[in-house]
Formats: C-alpha cells, sequence, structure tokens
C-alpha cells in the first residue's frame, strides 16, 4: 500500500556518487520534493527499484541554498530541478536544461517559499497621524 | 535550414487545458520542445499550511477533475498510515470498485480526445456517450459525478446496498459490450494504425531511463503497476500489468483500451467478493511523521510525499504525478516528429495539466 519512508541522510558534496550508486543498480528516479522548514530547505530524491523506494535527503541552509546537478545521471531531471528552481529559489548548478526561472509562468512573482516577509502595499501602511490635509494650507494649482 | 520558434498553447484545439510548448521548427520538423507551465498553478500544495488534514481531503479530492477520486484515497491511504488507522474492508473494497470506475470514465474521455484529435469525430462522440453511462454508475454509487465525496479518513462516507450493486453489474454488462465495439473500431480501423503505427517510439530502456510511468511505460514493455503493490482491495484481486513492447503511439492507445476492459473486470471480481460490515471508523488525534505513498492513477503511478508535525495543520505536502514524469518522455518524442505529429503525441501520454501544475 504505502512505502514507509527509507530515508538516508547525505551532504551536498556526497549526493553526486549516492546517485550514481543508485543509477548503476537500476534505479529510477521517481521525484525531487523540496520542503521548506523553519530552520532549513530540505530536499528528498525518491528512486525506485521493483516496487522498492530508496530515499535521500540533503538539509540546506534557507540563506542562499544551492546544490549540485544530477541531470548528468538522470536526464528526466530537468522539470524537477527547475521546479525546484522556480518555486522555492534553490539554485541548482550544472543543470543540463536550464529554464533560467521560466519554467513556471505564474502570476505571482516566483519563487514564493523564500519571501522572508508579507510585501507591505501603499494601501496598507500605517498613515502619518497628523493634522487632516483640509487643515493644510491649499496646494498651489498645477498647470 | 533557418529555425522558426512555433508556440503551440497555452490555448490549443487538442489541449483541453493550458499547457505551452515553444516548437523550434526547421521546415517542417520539429527540433526540440520547450515547455512552460503554471498556468493554473494553485498553489494547493502550500495550502495544507492553512486547512487542517481532515479538510484537506476536499482539496486533495479538487486537485484535478478527472483524476479526482485516486488522489482523495491516496490522501487518505497516506494519512491512515500515518496514523495506523485500520480501514474496514469493505471500505476498501468500494474504494477499489469507485477507483476502477474513474479509471474507466478517463480513459474514455482520453479516447474521445484521441480521437478528436485524429478526427475521428463519431468516435469522440461514441466514447464520451459510453462516458456518460459510467458516470451515472459513479452518481448511483458515490452521488457525485465528477468529485466523488465518497472518501474520507478511516474508510468511505456511504454504503451501496445489494440492489444498487446488482444494478451496477447490469449496468457494467452493457458498458463493457460497448466498450469492446468501440476499442475494437479504433484499434482495427486502416486510418488510426496509419495515423498512430510506427509514431513517437520509445524503446523499453528509453520509456525506463525517463523516469516514465503509467500506460506510457506499459506500452513499450515495462510491467509497472502500482496497483499489484497491494492497496485497497487489489491484494485480493486478480490483477495483471497489461502490456504492450512496440513502444509507439498505436501501443499507448491499446494499452489504455485494454485497461478498460480490465478495470471492468476488476470491479466485477470486486463487487462479487465484497464483504460486509462497517464502512468507517472513526479517526481522532493528528498525524505525525513522514511518509510516500503511491497509487496508480488513470495516466500512471502517483507519489504523496506528507510530512506532519502532530499539529492538525500538515508540515509539507508534495504531489509526483504521473504527467510530470511522462513530460520528460514527451519533450523527447517531440524531437525530430513532423509538427502534425505533435497533436497526436501529446494525447498519446495523456497529458493531466490540472494535476500536473497542482
Amino acid at each position: 500500500m504505502t512505502a514507509e519512508a527509507n530515508i538516508e541522510i547525505v551532504t551536498p558534496d556526497a549526493l553526486l556518487e549516492k546517485v550514481r550508486a543508485l543509477r548503476d543498480q537500476g534505479y529510477r528516479l521517481v521525484q525531487i520534493g523540496a520542503a521548506r522548514l523553519p530552520e532549513s530547505m530540505e530536499l528528498t530524491y525518491s528512486f525506485d527499484l521493483e516496487n522498492r523506494l530508496a530515499n535521500l535527503r540533503l538539509n540546506l541552509p534557507l540563506d542562499q541554498p544551492r546544490l549540485p546537478s544530477i541531470s548528468s545521471i538522470y536526464k528526466c531531471v530537468l522539470l524537477y530541478e527547475n521546479e525546484i528552481h522556480d518555486l522555492f529559489g534553490i539554485q541548482v548548478d550544472g543543470m543540463a536544461v536550464d529554464f533560467h526561472g521560466n519554467l513556471y509562468k505564474t502570476a505571482i512573482k516566483h519563487p514564493f517559499a523564500t519571501l522572508k516577509a508579507p510585501r507591505v502595499t501603499a494601501a496598507a501602511e500605517p498613515k502619518p497621524s497628523g493634522p487632516p490635509k483640509s487643515a493644510g494650507p491649499p496646494k498651489p494649482a498645477t498647470t | 535550414m533557418p529555425r522558426t520558434i512555433i508556440p503551440f498553447g497555452p490555448q490549443h484545439p487538442v489541449l483541453p487545458e493550458p499547457v505551452h510548448l515553444d516548437l523550434v521548427v526547421e521546415d517542417e520538423k520539429v527540433v526540440a520542445a520547450r515547455p512552460s507551465i503554471g498556468f493554473i498553478h494553485r498553489g494547493l500544495e502550500k495550502l495544507v499550511e492553512k486547512k487542517d488534514y481532515v479538510e484537506f481531503v476536499y482539496v486533495a479530492e479538487r486537485i484535478c477533475g478527472i483524476c479526482s477520486f485516486i488522489h482523495c484515497q491516496t490522501y487518505c491511504q497516506a494519512i491512515e498510515s500515518l496514523m495506523n488507522v485500520a480501514v474496514p474492508p469493505r471500505a476498501l473494497y468500494l474504494r477499489t470498485v469507485w477507483g476502477e470506475l474513474s479509471r474507466i470514465h478517463s480513459h474514455l474521455l482520453w479516447l474521445g480526445l484521441m480521437a478528436d484529435a485524429m478526427g475521428f469525430e463519431s468516435l469522440f462522440m461514441h466514447s464520451w456517450r459510453v462516458r456518460e453511462k459510467v458516470l451515472d454508475v459513479v452518481e448511483a454509487t458515490a452521488g457525485g459525478r465528477v468529485i466523488f465525496g465518497s472518501c474520507k479518513i478511516g474508510g468511505v462516507r456511504r454504503d451501496i446496498d445489494a440492489e444498487c450493486i446488482k444494478q451496477t453489474i447490469a449496468d457494467l454488462d452493457s458498458i463493457e459490450r460497448e466498450i469492446a465495439t468501440i476499442t475494437k473500431v479504433f484499434l482495427s480501423d486502416r486510418s488510426v494504425k496509419a495515423r498512430l503505427s510506427g509514431v513517437g517510439v520509445l524503446s523499453r530502456k528509453g520509456a525506463y531511463d525517463l523516469g516514465c510511468v503509467g500506460p506510457t511505460l506499459r506500452a513499450s514493455g515495462v510491467a509497472q503497476d502500482m496497483r499489484t503493490l497491494g492497496y485497497a482491495a487489489f491484494k485480493d484481486l486478480d490483477l495483471a500489468p497489461i502490456t504492450r513492447t512496440e513502444g509507439d503511439s498505436y501501443a499507448r492507445c491499446a494499452v489504455r483500451c485494454d485497461e478498460l476492459l480490465q478495470s471492468a473486470r476488476l470491479i466485477r471480481q470486486a463487487l462479487a467478493k465484497i464483504p460486509a460490515g462497517e464502512v468507517a471508523v472513526k479517526v481522532t488525534g493528528n498525524p505525525t511523521g513522514e511518509i510516500i505513498a503511491r497509487t496508480e492513477q488513470p495516466r500512471g503511478e502517483v507519489v504523496y510525499f506528507i510530512k506532519a508535525n502532530g499539529t492538525k495543520n500538515l508540515q509539507r505536502f508534495r504531489i509526483r504525478t504521473p504527467t510530470f514524469a511522462n513530460l520528460p518522455a514527451m519533450l523527447q518524442l517531440l524531437q525530430g516528429c513532423d509538427l502534425a505529429d505533435v497533436p497526436v503525441l501529446l494525447l498519446t501520454i495523456d497529458p493531466c495539466i490540472s494535476c500536473t501544475e497542482r
């Protein structure tokens, strides 16, 4: 039914070696998912061989997260890596196909996950206290 | 030869949903295809932080209108596994029946779209006419037509009585007969064969390496079907993945046509064996931990990653939909094809964009 997450923690430096080892055993890339946790950016790489899952996990700092691309090992990774770049703002070095942030075309600017604080719009800014405008000197007429 | 970029989509006659491709063409040959998605990105994964995990069942079912039930089922299965909930056997059988009805109506929808893309309009109309009958069965058993609304954490919301089961089997007989006629027409038609045979060939190794799933992978000879994991009632049913070895567009269509009849057989088996008893158990508490749940959607393997921290809101919810996994293969198929084959190749992977963009 469902597979309990069998997860191995790796560092970005060891990622390529681990992925290559899985590839050599015949594993298929299932997915790459990112999650923004309070203290880190967590990535999960899932691989499958004959319905058995193997997962690798990376924890990246929230400040300028980067990781190496595995596109030299799995060619089909292009959408996953461009997705985590676009939606989570993670820099992926050495992507074979790099969309430069143009894979997702959304009305709201992405990445969404790295927005530190909500934007303050002009309407939401607190108005300075003071006398009402009508009490002030009349504005000079513009021509 | 000068190269031209032709925009394909997001609005195009063969596309019921918006996806955009920039096709780099030399004369009539496509040299490269570059996708862009996100036109209907709704941020549903992020929404999990605002809705509690029980409310999110409704959101999960609305990720897509075609694969609605199986999305809901996968979500419920994942949460039930995290919380160690023992779902009553009758509920598992009902989920299986509704899941397979969902597969039949999805494949019939695809068959209609495929026929329409090839200009076979009468077949398009017949496919959708039969699909209406399937939707009637869904309505009679689940209460909804597109959104079933029948699955919940701990079981299902409604039971079906013996009379309804009898009626469903009778309806299934007539649906199965009509499907057999339609698929025979489709697969033995000379024009269809000429249009699809040998077009867009994916080798067994090529399809596997590109991470394909579902009928796209099975048409290249890999017998991968998540139903063989035995979730819901599949562990008790006689199921063998349907495969072809040619790997071309015709094989991908033939796999889906055969799966229509396979799903009807599975429903029949499940209804014959359905045990009596409760259909739901009460679930209390909040989930903790993380899980990867996989089921077989009409388009292939869907992967749910859920991370929970013991509060009523989940920490992370991620879906890898089958179309997302099949898109790299589609991009490869488009390289070197004729411009006129693009709509057909696009439809042979049965793209579901709402799922993909979440």
